[in-house]
Order: C-alpha cells, then structure tokens, then sequence
C-alpha cells in the first residue's frame, strides 16, 4: 500500500455521504451533484447500499449522511435508515423536506434516524421560490415544524451567494423562530453547476464583510440557544480552506450508481479510476485504491505548498479547484496567496465588486433538460462505470 | 462543589446528542449533527453512568468502588459542569 510519502497510520473514512439518488425536485443553480447528472440513471439498490453501510462501519465509518438529489426520492429510505441505525451509525437526513410528510418523518423516527438537516434556499418565499426552481418554501417551514415536532436535533442550511448574501440577519432570526439547534450558513462552493454560473453567484466583498459581521453578532446573541456555523467564502480569502480535511483522511462519498469518491466534486478531476462498489469492496477503495491514495499525505505537493509551514493546517486547499483554475490538480489552491495563479482570485472578486459586470448572463438551473444539454459531449463517449 | 449539580441530582445524556463505544476509534465517542467528540477514559467512564436514574452521589460511589484508589469527588463535579455548559448532560426532566 502507498501513502504518497505520508508516514501517519492510515486515516479511517469516518463520514460516508451516500448519494441516494441525484434525482431532486429541486433545481439550485448551485447544486453540488456534478452536471451530468442525467448519466446516473443506474442506481445501487437497497442491497448494495447495505452492503456498502456494513462494508463503512466496520472501516470506522460512524456518521451516515443520507443525500442526493433528494434523498427522499428513494422509497427504500426508512429502509435503509433501519439498517443504519442498526450497524450502530449516526444517521443524518439532508434534504430539502421537498417529497417528506408527516407520516414519513414519524416512520423515519422509528426507523432510527438521528438528524435532519433542512435546506432553505433564502428567508423569503419570493427568493426561496426563484432559486429551488419550485414552491417549495411554504411546505420547508411546515417540515422544520415537524421536524422539531418529533425531537430531531435540526440543522438549517442555507447556501449563501449573491442574491441572498445580505438576508443574513433574516435568516439567522427565521431559523430562531423554528427553534433551529444549529444553522449552517454554507457557502457557494463553485465547482459542477455552480462554476457554470458563477458569475450570476459571487457575492461582492461588501456583502461577504457584512454578513460575516451579522453571524458573528449572532453567534453571541443566540449562544447556548443555536449554534451558528459561518462558512468563511474561500474566494474572498487569502488562504485556502481545508478541504475535506484533507484527501481521503476523513470522507468517502458514494455516488448513485456506486462511484466511491474523496469528495463529491471530484469526478471532474483527470486521472482517476473512479472505483466502483459493484467491483470492490470499500476497504480496497479507501485503503488501496489508486484514486484514495493520489493525493494522500503530503508526498504529491509541488512548490509552494511543499516546504509550506501551513500545510498541515490546509493541505493545500482543494484539488478540484486547483484543476479547474490553473489545470493542475497538484498546484495550490489559487486561493492562497502564495499561489502565483492567485492573482485571478483577485480579479473574479475584483470584477464581482464592479456593479456594471452583474446579471450578464441568466442563471442556468439544475435539472436533467440542463445536464443533457451541457454534458452532450461526454455522452458520445463510452458510459461511466 | 458544582454550578450545575447537586449530590441528588439525575443527570442524563441530552437528547441531542448520542453516547456510544466506538471500536475504531478505542474510546467513547459523543455524536451529534455531522460531529464527533472523542472521550478520554475518565469522560467515558462518568458519562456512562449517566443513565438518566443514578443521581450523582451513587454515581460517585459506583466510580469509587471501580476505582477504590482514585480521590474523585471534586473531579467528577468538575466533569459534569464542563459536560453541562457542553451541552452534553441535561437533568433528568421530572
């Protein structure tokens, strides 16, 4: 087995994002599926995703996150939560409450389920609407009720960017009045979908400033109460974040048709296998695999980041948009300022704080019409997996 | 002693958070929402008594007779404030 050069003991996959099913309702234009969505059409059935479970938790694997797409898609949900609960994993919900009644959130209850995070796409129906592409926000604040109904510790998340960047305040007081424990203000992440529109999506400096000021508020007024989680947008900082804690150290995701990845947007990156759970078992994918093993450690690192005295604390930020924004997935993060492609940074930014550069373009949404008309040339192409 | 117990008091694992033994990780683990908070073996040991029926006093007396040697009256108060403004324990609702 390789490490790359990294001499720690190797790291166990302790949170497993199991990608039910990238059929969603919805269709943020930030989505984090990546676009050829329409692709997945195959996938695992309620065996293999148990196998797979069973395959985790005995690798160390203690939080489950049931996601999508909309994970409530699935009808073998309750199914899959039972089994879950009973390999002894912490089982989280994400989803957008769109597809959830009453009735399920009880059965999910029985089932074992742990945690339910709702997404809300803004604090105001007009927006939420615009950006789910449905109307979806009516149905969310009835969900998040419940959800508080049956005694789930609840998470709110809302994704911030531009067009919602300066509702913080409102958001942050909406989440109160539904007795949120924690509210996760997430950050538009701009790899798949929301690469495509990012000019439509980053916020300006001065909005950033301004929010990151009201969470900080509060985050004192509501302590004890809710916990508030502020995502720091990495576009806007000098130092890149650390993503996923770092390759293959901590997560494992597993797309609908049974794709093992390091992250959920690393299917863009170039020489990879993308290890299958049809063909391998988790522990060969996590400890063996080519893909796991690529950017483990420290061993891959070129200059800055090598002799870097930081990169233990950010590992050199994220691989994906290392590819995406300088074509080479072992350069630094252009985030980092010790990047010598970092000056692009500055210019997005730069021309997101221009007024005149907004709205060029209408915001392309996520839907399968969408990811077959912008993925048509992959699939000439032999089929994944 | 304590800021949040009394020698008569129940505590219990709050609702929002899941108390198990984690075999990978060769230790009692906290889960929460997306988190995990790793439990040295004395957090273990006290949390594990925290069952939501022994009050603090037996669950001291219990402690004591596991570890006969250990002087631990003033610490197990002192664990279960950091437990408490943790979030990690409630009182037992009547």
């Amino acid at each position: 087995m390789t490490t790359n050069g990294s001499d720690t003991s190797l790291p166990k996959p302790l949170w497993l994002l199991a990608e039910l099913t990238y059929k969603c309702p919805l269709q943020c234009p930030y989505c984090s599926n990546p676009m050829d969505i329409a692709r997945y059409t195959d996938e695992l059935s309620t065996e293999e995703w148990i196998r797979v479970f069973k395959e985790a938790r005995a690798l160390g694997a203690v939080q489950l996150g049931f996601s999508g797409g909309e994970a409530l898609v699935r009808k073998d949900l309750e199914i899959l939560i039972a089994e879950a609960h009973e390999l002894g994993f912490y089982t989280n919900l994400l989803t957008s409450g769109v597809g959830m009644d009453e009735a399920r959130i009880k059965a999910f209850k029985e089932a074992g389920l742990d945690h339910i995070q709702v997404s809300f796409q803004a604090s105001s129906e007009e927006l939420n609407n615009y950006i789910a592409g449905n109307n979806s926000f009516e149905h969310k604040l009835e969900m998040a009720r419940l959800v508080k109904k049956y005694d789930y510790p609840m998470v709110l998340c809302f994704v911030l960017h531009r067009h919602n960047e300066d509702q913080v305040e409102q958001i942050l007081e909406m989440s109160h009045a539904l007795e949120a424990d924690y509210v996760e203000l997430a950050t538009t992440q701009y790899y798949g979908w929301a690469l495509h529109n990012r000019e439509q999506l980053i916020p300006s400096q001065a909005q950033v400033e301004a929010a990151e000021a009201v969470a900080h508020r509060y985050q004192e007024k509501y302590k004890g109460k809710m916990r508030i989680f502020y995502v720091v947008p990495d576009y806007h900082e000098a130092r890149p974040k650390a993503c996923m804690n770092g390759w293959g150290a901590v997560f494992l995701t597993i797309a609908p048709d049974g794709t093992a990845l390091p992250c959920h947007a690393a299917s863009e990156l170039p020489g990879l296998t993308f290890p299958n759970v049809r063909d391998h078992s988790i522990e060969w994918i996590w400890n063996d695999s080519n893909d796991f093993n690529k950017f483990r450690g420290f061993g891959w690192m070129k200059e800055p980041c090598r002799d870097c005295s930081e990169k233990e604390k950010d590992f050199g930020g994220c691989r994906c948009q290392a590819y995406l924004l300088t074509g080479d997935a072992t350069n630094a993060d252009p985030v980092c300022s010790k990047s010598p492609h970092h000056e692009q940074m500055v210019k997005l930014v730069n021309q997101a704080n221009s007024e005149s550069k907004r709205d060029t373009a209408p915001l392309v949404f996520r839907n399968m019409r969408n990811s077959k008309k912008l993925t048509a040339h992959k699939w000439s192409t032999t089929s994944k997996a | 002693m304590s800021n949040h117990f009394k020698a008569a008091d129940i505590p219990q694992i709050s609702a929002t958070f899941r108390f198990q033994w984690e075999e990978a990780q060769g230790c009692h683990v906290l889960l929460y929402p997306e988190g995990m908070v790793k439990l040295n073996p004395a957090a273990g040991e006290i949390l594990k008594r925290c069952d939501g029926i022994n009050s603090v006093d037996l669950i001291i007396k219990d402690l004591k007779s596991a570890y006969p040697d250990a002087d631990l009256d003033s610490d197990v108060y002192h664990f279960l404030d950091t437990a408490y403004d943790n979030q990690w324990i409630r009182h037992k609702s009547a």
